[in-house]
């Protein structure tokens, strides 16, 4: 077990450069003017484009570019955003807002998901599975760029309901529509893994045993069917972790949170290339965490799973 | 051993000197879209305390579902039981309401199945897939819910019980978990144990073992052990009695010396043909030929007649009612008189 987490967190090393390489090699190309795009209209002269060229290092060279970053990333300095803040303080500020809208809009996703799964799994075919599938179908149908400003028009600012805005320190209630937009992301899928899971195993040899143990179908399911079928839905659950850091993007911008997705999205439209690349590698590092967690979880959850 | 009649709520009806298992008439059909397959088409059983009924039959004659109707853990739907009844020490099990017929399960009959690994739960461990009939059933904590799992494990000979019982069903050979089964099902000291092709999975020298342990711990117990197989290997070792059954029917029913000495159905004549023997080294194997008919369309008149050597014009069109040839030799056969050759 400890040798496997060893080498998993080696290859997190090698995951973790050769994605920031990648982001930083992709911002690199689309730089364009960043210092105009800074100032808008108003001139730029060259003195001062060559001091900000300079402190940049936008004269040198790529791979040079990329060396000053990361011996810099490596000793906790993120650099600072062209518009002079530090993107390791900016950073600070945005991932708690981040990690509680995409935590609340998991725990909202996962129970729908699991609650429903497991009924319309235990009636095959009834009323309620043939409602589900309905509703998850067009859930999944509707992308989140149009469902987000949707839910804000409709139940923001028309009925009311809810804040249409979020600010920093958003209490759960500002957060609730964001976040349930933001499960609908992940819910349909979770859903439908949970009623096949659960379909699947009722049928299982051991359900029978179980049975045959004179054991209230309550105990059966609740005991014996729901361990087994969760465990799909769990490691499912984790990966999906990751989905909603990127549709915080969107769900950011449109409510206003000023979270990770939300600085992501500034720093594209500015050409902010080190907050895209300093906010990227921390999404990097988050993913491949997580997903060693869901890894080692799945271990924890089925016995027979042994990691050597 | 503890009284169990005294731990569990006595069943309405319950006669102590009733037979211990009384199958009557039993039918049993599933409903699916491709058509109604008639698995079980009036099944008559009886099984007296501390004997061996074997059945014996092909793939798809309806052993496994008689078995799972008896226990009332059949799917429905598909299946659905259409007509007879089960009678448990008098009390007609197919009309208790479910709440009272769970409690009829492990307690009185219980039952054990052919693949022990898909049968035992992979997540949980066996100490607690045991321990949880004492919990469930008779209210007992973890602790001596676990000791008690421990104690079965050692009466079925599982080595280092006591630190087994911590283990997962994964973690045990065939055999070993073949064990894990007959201790979960001997936990409440049932009555009658029903073994579903309990050694198919296993290798022979195991099937020996497990077959023995059977026979011993139903020895010490008096139960009433029903042997559902198709290897008549296994069932001239240690059945007492015989049901062959064909085509959701029992067809002929004996004591065990009987049927292999004088079989008085053709399938059975026919099945006892198909075993090679070392006597015959070198000559042709008598097989059945052809293969059993599909549930949802059973031959009219006698099942067996297309593949049957005897068979007239009367198998096709009438179903041979069941002789009494001999105290306990039951058959349904137009012509036992032929197929025993007086």
């Amino acid at each position: 077990m400890f040798r496997y987490i060893v080498r998993r967190l080696l290859q997190m090393v090698l995951t973790f450069f050769g994605a920031t390489f990648v982001v930083y090699a992709l911002m690199f190309a689309n730089i364009d003017d960043p210092f105009q795009a800074l100032v808008g209209d108003r001139p730029l002269t060259d003195t001062q484009r060559a001091a900000l060229n300079a402190q940049y290092h936008l004269d040198d060279g790529f791979l040079t570019q990329y060396w000053h970053y990361v011996t810099g990333l490596l000793t906790g300095d993120f650099g600072r955003s062209l518009t002079g803040r530090s993107i390791g303080e900016m950073l600070a500020q945005a991932w708690p807002v981040t990690i509680r809208l995409a935590l609340l809009a998991i725990v909202i996703a996962s129970v729908i998901a699991v609650g429903a799964g497991v009924l319309a799994g235990l009636r095959r075919g009834g009323a309620f599975d043939t409602v589900t599938l309905v509703l998850t179908l067009i859930v999944l149908a509707m992308p989140i760029v149009v469902l987000a400003p949707l839910a804000q028009l409709v139940f923001g600012i028309q009925l009311g309901w809810f804040p249409p805005t979020a600010t920093r320190d958003a209490n759960l209630y500002q957060l609730l529509l964001p976040a349930l937009v933001l499960g609908t992301l992940v819910v349909a899928t979770e859903l439908r893994v949970t009623r096949a899971s659960v379909a699947e195993n009722l049928r299982a040899d051991y359900v029978r045993t179980a049975r045959a143990k004179g054991l209230a179908p309550k105990r059966v399911v609740g005991v014996h069917v729901l361990r087994n079928s969760l465990i799909p839905v769990i490691t499912l659950i984790g990966v999906d972790i990751g989905v909603l850091m990127s549709g915080a993007v969107v769900t950011e911008g449109v409510f206003n949170i000023p979270g990770v997705g939300f600085n992501l999205l500034r720093g594209i439209r500015t050409e902010d290339g080190p907050l895209v690349v300093g906010f990227v590698s921390v999404l990097v590092i988050v993913f491949l965490v997580i997903n060693l967690i869901v890894d080692l979880l799945y271990a924890a959850l089925d016995p027979r799973i042994r990691y050597e | 051993m503890t009284d169990i009649t005294a731990q569990v709520d006595v069943l309405p009806g319950l006669d102590p000197r009733a037979p211990l298992l009384h199958v009557e008439d039993l039918n049993v059909e599933f409903r699916t879209r491709d058509g109604v397959a008639r698995a079980v088409n009036g099944v008559n059983l009886w099984l007296n305390p501390g004997e061996t009924l074997a059945v014996l039959g092909e793939s798809g004659c309806g052993k496994s579902v008689t078995a799972q109707a008896i226990m009332g853990i059949l799917d429905t739907p598909p299946a659905h039981v259409t007509g007879g009844r089960v009678l448990y020490r008098g009390v007609d099990l197919l009309q208790l309401p479910e709440s009272e017929r769970r409690k009829v399960r492990a307690n009185r009959i219980a039952m054990i199945f052919q693949d022990a690994l898909s049968a035992l739960n992979p997540v949980y461990t066996v100490g607690f897939q045991l321990g949880e009939l004492f919990r469930v059933h008779r209210g007992t904590s973890r602790r001596e819910a676990k000791r008690r799992a421990a104690e079965l494990l050692d009466q079925v000979r599982i080595p280092d019980a006591r630190r087994r019982v911590d283990d997962y069903p994964h973690e045990f050979s065939g055999g070993m978990r073949q064990r894990v089964m007959i201790a979960m099902a001997l936990a409440l000291d049932p009555e009658v144990l029903i073994a579903d092709e309990p050694t198919t999975a296993l290798d022979v020298t195991v099937q020996a073992q497990i077959m023995n342990l059977l026979a011993e711990l139903q020895r010490e117990r008096n139960m009433g052990l029903m042997l559902i197989t198709h290897d008549m290997g296994v069932v001239a070792d240690v059945a007492d009695r015989i049901a062959v059954m064909y085509a959701g029917k029992v067809v002929e029913e004996a004591p065990v010396y009987d049927i292999y000495a004088h079989p008085a159905h053709a399938y059975t004549k026919a099945l006892l043909e198909s075993i090679p023997r070392l006597d015959l080294k070198g000559r042709p194997l008598n097989v059945i030929r052809g293969l059993p008919p599909a549930l949802t369309d059973i031959p009219s008149g006698c099942a067996f007649h297309p593949r049957c050597a005897y068979a007239r014009e009367i198998c096709r069109l009438e179903p041979p009612p069941a002789y009494q040839i001999a105290p306990q030799r039951v058959t349904s056969c137009h012509f036992v008189r032929e197929v025993l050759g007086v």
